[in-house]
């Protein structure tokens, strides 16, 4: 018994992710205004119909509990669209881009998502990271893989300072601390003229290892956008931390976290340290968006002070609330739906914060918990 | 309860004041291990405050707590927890959206490895740990609710006010603490549920000998048939101490309680 429905489990965990992956290429490759809404109208009418036959529940349930399957499964479907869209630089750069926001987000799902630490300013701490980057290879010989690390603890050193006022404050007090530390960062950037000032810095390449990964990529008679290489590296790295996230959360760290989120009181007196379990998953959070931060600055070539504003911040926060706080698999969801939306819809381009800002309100009102609930606790696939 | 064995917990002179009210008044008594001592008083009288400041949530304004033996007046809720003291709250502080199980594991804190090697790394040690902690509180859980051993990954939301009781009971009793601190357990329950209630705590009395516990109750039929010897407080000070039929014929507790003068 346990075989059959294990195996039936493991074929709806596959069926989901290359659903999404076929819904991921259209979207990709369709071109006009029309056909993406006419696509989104196809996806919501499907999604609601097989939500109300009760397809839906039971099998997304069932999924769920083979998160190997489902991981590895994402990542080959990932490298399947890299190879469909091999030569198109755009739409690798969109998939790239996809990729570290997702990234950025696992680290702010850490923050706010596990700990119930606020985080207004993750546009910032993604800035550190791709100035960290920015900085060491103008001017080190430091390898780039290390540039990359390095980006990570400067966002996580930063961060620490401002645990020092986010470990007294709550709530609203916490959150806009913040938001001050976000404008307080843009501010120094663009009056900064070693940074770049307002006009901001170029990057060179990413090399590791004699590789160059501004170089085209070429197999006999298949060539690849150079996009392909930071991609490549890009899904390594989320993978790598999907893993990291998903164990923490399936242990007692998970469950620690989840004690002072949701009650300092009674957590404190069972033992539980507040501060020492914010403070891993805010310096661990903020490492997740410096290194993302950091290779982001490197695919992109380019830094300015405006890419890391408060409403950037805002961004990342809405796709953690529309994917479902607590749920690492809604983030990626949402932040294909959120990055790409208004790259592909043209008519949304100039109005993009306004998408987003409705999307927060809609989201709160209709749908707090996302678009994929945060599950129950297993700690190892099968229910305890 | 020889005069030579020293008391497991010894209160002197222990005061609490919030401005200019005097939530705990001058509070000294001794409890000895093994006992059940039940606190009763009119609401306000200072007997969830008294939790408060044992357990640290509270700093006390004056005076000296013992616990085996060593001070423990004004130390954090975590260093309280961790000399073996925990409690369980009057309104129910379960946390709903998490299973049984990790609600139970919440009051294993101190007794879990926390390390990231374990966590992250060698899940096979994890898992033996994990299996262990199974075990553990599904044994426990079979004492008060076989039938909730079943479902323990369940949400705690989905569960009624005397499973949660009895939950929040084996959250306080899986770190095998020796003091144990009971905050009006019985609040909001039938008068049926609370006859189940006391067999509980009967039954955890009997499995775990060496227990102390500290009841705070309203229901005098608890106090009578579950404790030893209890102490009567009001506005913050001790009126009267003794066994529950000294207790409830006293005149000063009639007067808190009634009114009578």
């Amino acid at each position: 018994m346990e075989g059959r429905s294990g195996l039936v489990g493991r074929l709806a965990a596959i069926g989901l992710v290359a659903a999404t992956m076929i819904g991921a290429i259209a979207f990709l490759s369709i071109e006009s205004d029309r056909g993406i809404l006419l696509l989104l109208l196809a996806i919501s009418i499907g999604a609601f119909a097989a939500g109300r036959v009760g397809i839906l529940r039971p099998l997304l349930q069932r999924a769920l509990g083979h998160r190997a399957t489902i991981g590895v499964s994402a990542w080959i479907s990932t490298l399947v669209l890299c190879g469909v869209f091999r030569e198109d630089h755009f739409s690798l750069f969109l998939i790239g881009r996809v990729i570290l926001i997702t990234l950025a987000c696992l680290g702010l799902h850490l923050e706010f998502g596990a700990a119930g630490v606020v985080n207004f300013a993750s546009a910032a701490f993604f800035g550190v990271g791709g100035y960290t980057a920015a900085v060491l290879s103008a001017h080190t010989r430091i390898p780039h893989l290390l540039v990359l690390v390095a980006g990570g603890v400067a966002s996580a050193l930063i961060g620490s300072l401002l645990l020092l006022p986010l470990l007294r404050t709550r709530g609203h007090y916490a959150a806009l601390i913040t938001i001050a530390f976000g404008l307080l960062f843009r501010t120094f950037v663009e009056v900064n003229d070693s940074l770049g000032g307002p006009q901001g810095l170029k990057l060179g390449g990413l090399q590791i290892l004699r590789f160059q990964f501004n170089d085209e990529l070429a197999v006999g008679p298949l060539h690849a956008s150079f996009y392909f290489n930071y991609v490549l590296l890009a899904s390594a790295l989320l993978a790598l931390a999907f893993v990291l996230v998903q164990r923490l959360e399936a242990s007692w760290l998970g469950l620690a976290l989840d004690a002072i989120r949701l009650d300092e009181i009674g957590a404190a007196t069972f033992g539980f340290e507040i501060a020492r379990w914010k403070i891993l998953a805010f310096t661990l959070g903020n490492f997740l968006i410096g290194v993302a931060g950091a290779l982001s600055a490197f695919m992109v070539g380019f830094l300015a002070p405006n890419n890391f504003t408060f409403p950037e911040s805002l961004t990342l926060v809405s796709i953690v609330l529309l994917g479902g706080i607590g749920n690492p698999w809604g983030l990626a969801l949402a932040a294909f739906l959120v990055v790409l939306l208004p790259e592909k819809l043209q008519i949304l381009q100039e109005y993009r914060y306004l998408l987003y800002a409705t999307l927060v309100i809609l989201i709160l009102r209709f749908r707090p918990s996302g678009l994929i609930p945060r599950p129950m606790r297993r700690y190892f696939g099968q229910p305890a | 309860m020889n005069a030579t064995t020293s008391p497991l917990l010894s209160c002197r002179d222990l005061t609490r004041r919030f401005g200019g009210l005097l939530a705990l008044d001058r509070l000294s008594f001794d409890l000895f291990e093994g006992e059940i001592l039940g606190l009763i008083g009119p609401n306000g009288s200072g007997k969830t405050t008294f939790f408060n400041v044992l357990t640290g949530l509270y700093k006390a304004t004056a005076g000296e707590v013992e616990f085996a033996a060593q001070p423990i007046t004004n130390l954090s809720p975590q260093e309280v927890y961790r000399a073996g003291i925990s409690r369980t709250f009057q309104r129910s502080r379960l946390c709903l959206t998490l299973s049984l199980f990790d609600n139970i594991m919440i009051g294993n804190h101190k007794r879990l490895d926390h390390g990231p090697w374990a966590n992250l790394v060698r899940r096979s040690l994890f898992r033996r740990q994990l299996e262990q902690s199974l075990a553990e509180a599904r044994e426990l859980l079979r004492v008060f609710d076989p039938e909730l051993c079943e479902r323990m990954d369940a949400p705690a939301a989905g569960i009624s006010l005397i499973e949660r009781r009895r939950i929040e009971i084996c959250r306080a009793l899986i770190s095998r603490p020796r003091l144990l601190l009971l905050d009006e357990p019985s609040a909001g329950m039938t008068s049926d549920e609370t006859t189940r209630l006391m067999d509980d705590i009967l039954e955890v009395k009997r499995r775990f000998g060496r227990l102390t516990i500290i009841l705070i109750e309203h229901q005098m039929s608890v106090i009578e048939r579950c404790t030893g010897r209890c102490i009567a407080l009001d506005y913050g000070r001790k009126v009267c101490e003794g066994t529950y039929a000294t207790v409830a014929t006293n005149p000063l507790v009639r007067q808190a309680y009634l009114g009578i003068s």
